[in-house]
């Protein structure tokens, strides 16, 4: 994707083709000749991994769609009649609800990684901002997904996540009645929450090939985080990278199948196999896993204002970290102080959900 | 919220200590993984465990853990289990319970009671069904089909709360998915590993027979409630079911309540999830071939990485 390629189609069809759009090039270049570092480790499959992750999802997701009804009397039932009726319908669901999960497991690791080794650092500012928006694009989907079955926790959990706009001055109010489109969560949130949801995964797509793309102006980052000075350093990215990329990729599919086959339920809330009641409040309305350390967040804070800033900025702060992080060397490796707080924040980012939740009332 | 800010921030004031000795590297086996697993293992457990006590119990006692044929990875409905569950059902909890989403061709269903089409059609049969219109404009009613849900015993919600005392009495459909119980922390970890998915069937069995009478001295039952020790709260609007002998066992099966109860959170669990038979099938084809996929991926990967080392 950077520079003009160096492939050279044999057959004169294809030389035709390529004279006038060099796709085969573009492919070429990016994927197969693209020099990547040889001492990268297996949590640089995570990248290839997440791609796989995004394809699954919206295969599932467009099949699901032609089987589902955004209707608030019929949503649930549409669901459950694909998990029962429909051909290998529970396997598209239970395939879909996990890989929002595996998908959201994956980012994880692959941001994680990124902290770890200092990926963020010039000179790839931008493409760890480009990660960032995909980070944002992909709770917004993730969250207007789970609304759609429109369960108990669906419900409660748009409730209570559109009302947090509310504490915003001014404007609030006026945004919270844009996202219901009504005077409270109800049909016409459900349809634009489907809308929404169909729509973001392909601006996704589309963030991620100008994430590629600057991925692959730039270099990719290695685990000594250094940049490479010989060719000796690099090794193509066909057959080297596809393999390994592909190995790792089957080991991710054997998690996730535990999850379809054996427990796809293990990280679903049974609140949302009872179907949206706005008159009965569960005992606790809990997001999925993936949001429990930003709800945290927003639940340690008595203002509800100062909370939604401070859960927000948790995020944003991280488009800030190629400047707020003046070390010259990017790997943690040789990082002794650096290394032992990225574990902290690790354990700790974890571990959060527990602490707030247990003592202290909601705050909103 | 602060301290996630400034953990992100500490960074800036690491001291640079690099050895930037990079080519020495090349052919260095990598650092070793397992504590790095490990601790990506307890970061997870913990995330979950912060859900898991986020939703925590209201107190009382655990349900226990029964020993279930469709627990794990081989896991099948005793079909027998499903018939005597179906009939508990149908002579006991649908006089005031609905079940929406199950309709009499399930019953013939593969991976269900086992019904032949014909037993299917003679139960729907039973009921009379409100259909209409017809050519002349009328609403009629005829014998049911395999196409029929199972009958609501209320014609809506009001008309149960009214029978019921003010309560209304959940559609049993996906209550074996629906009920829950905080197993703790570590437990929920081992249970991804052994695959427990027997929340729901454990609770609705415990919930059967949980019924204490009279209450305890200091519990403060409130009117038209009963005791259970496993509902959340204690008082639970729905009477004791169930007592021996109430149905028939055609199959010499003992008429206790604890077969009773095993037998209807069997059928429930059925109702719940159709099709788990076929998912557990399936997933052990797709576990065998990936597993056999990855060897050959990883020796594939080892062979064309062999002089890049």
């Amino acid at each position: 994707m950077s520079g003009p390629s160096t492939y050279q189609p044999s057959h004169p069809a294809l030389q035709w083709f390529e004279k006038r759009l060099p796709l085969i090039g573009l492919i070429h270049s990016s994927f197969v000749a693209y020099p990547t570092p040889r001492n990268l480790n297996y949590w640089w499959t995570f990248g290839g991994i997440l791609s796989m992750m995004l394809g699954v999802q919206i295969v599932t997701g467009v099949i699901l769609a032609m089987h589902y009804t955004p209707h608030v009397d019929m949503a649930f039932n549409s669901v459950e009649s694909i998990v029962r009726d429909v051909n290998y319908g529970w396997l598209l669901r239970y395939l879909h609800s996990n890989g929002a999960s595996m998908f959201f497991i994956a980012v994880y690791i692959h941001m994680f990684r990124g902290l770890y080794y200092g990926s963020y650092k010039a000179p790839r500012e931008v493409l760890w901002i480009l990660g960032v928006i995909i980070y944002l694009l992909m709770m917004a989907t993730g969250f207007m997904g789970y609304v759609l079955p429109w369960g108990q926790m669906s419900f409660w959990g748009a409730t209570v996540i559109t009302n947090l706009f509310s504490a915003i001055p001014y404007v609030g109010e006026s945004i919270v009645t844009l996202l219901w489109g009504g005077y409270s969560v109800g049909n016409p949130t459900l349809n634009r929450f489907f809308s929404l949801h169909y729509l973001l995964p392909f601006v996704i797509a589309g963030v991620v090939v100008l994430h590629v793309w600057a991925l692959h102006v730039a270099g990719q980052n290695n685990p000594a985080g250094v940049e490479p000075k010989t060719e000796k350093d690099m090794v193509p990215f066909t057959p080297y990278a596809t393999i390994k990329d592909g190995f790792g990729m089957v080991c991710f599919m054997i998690f996730y199948a535990w999850f379809v086959f054996y427990i796809p339920n293990y990280l679903g809330d049974p609140d949302n196999y009872i179907q949206a009641n706005p008159g009965v409040t569960p005992a606790h309305i809990v997001p999925e896993w993936y949001y429990l350390p930003f709800y945290a967040i927003l639940r340690s804070i008595p203002s509800k204002l100062g909370g939604v800033i401070a859960m927000f900025s948790a995020i944003i702060v991280l488009a800030f970290l190629p400047w707020l992080d003046s070390a010259k060397t990017r790997s943690s490796k040789y990082r002794p102080l650096a290394k032992q707080f990225f574990w902290i924040f690790v354990v700790g980012s974890a571990a959060s959900p527990r602490r707030a939740s247990t003592s202290l009332p909601a705050a909103s | 919220m602060l301290p996630v800010l400034s953990r992100i921030e500490t960074p800036r004031a690491v001291p640079n200590s690099i050895a930037d000795d990079v080519l020495a590297k090349y052919g260095k086996k990598a650092a070793p993984m397992a504590p790095v697993l490990l601790a990506m293992v307890l970061a997870g457990g913990l995330l979950i465990g912060g859900g898991q006590s986020a939703k925590a119990a209201e107190g009382g006692p655990t349900p226990p853990s029964l020993s279930w044929s469709f627990a794990g990875p081989f896991g099948k409905f005793d079909r027998g289990a499903l018939q005597r569950g179906y009939k508990v059902y149908k002579e006991v909890c649908a006089t005031c319970h609905s079940m929406n989403l199950v309709h009499f061709r399930n019953l013939a269903d593969p991976g269900g009671p086992g019904f032949t089409a014909a037993q299917a059609q003679a139960v729907a049969s039973e009921i009379q069904v409100k259909d209409g219109p017809n050519d002349a404009g009328d609403m009629f009613d005829r014998p049911g089909r395999l196409a029929d849900k199972f009958p609501s015993p209320f014609p809506n919600e009001n008309a149960a709360r009214a029978a019921n005392g003010g309560a209304y009495p959940p559609d049993l459909s996906l209550m074996a998915k629906a009920r829950n119980y905080d197993r703790g922390f570590p437990q929920f970890i081992f249970d991804f590993f052994t695959q427990f998915q027997e929340k729901g069937p454990n609770y609705i069995d415990a919930l059967m027979q949980g019924y204490v009478d009279p209450p305890p001295a200091d519990f403060k039952l409130p009117e038209g409630a009963y005791y259970n020790k496993y509902y959340p709260g204690h008082a639970i609007k729905m009477p004791k079911p169930i007592s021996d002998d109430q149905v028939t066992y055609d199959d010499g099966t003992p008429q206790k309540v604890e077969n009773y109860a095993k037998d209807v959170s069997t059928f429930l669990m059925w109702t719940a999830e159709p099709h788990l038979e076929a998912r557990k099938k399936l997933g052990l084809q797709v576990m065998i071939f990936l597993i056999i996929f990855a060897f050959l991926m990883y020796f594939t990967k080892k062979k064309v990485w062999a002089n890049a080392h």
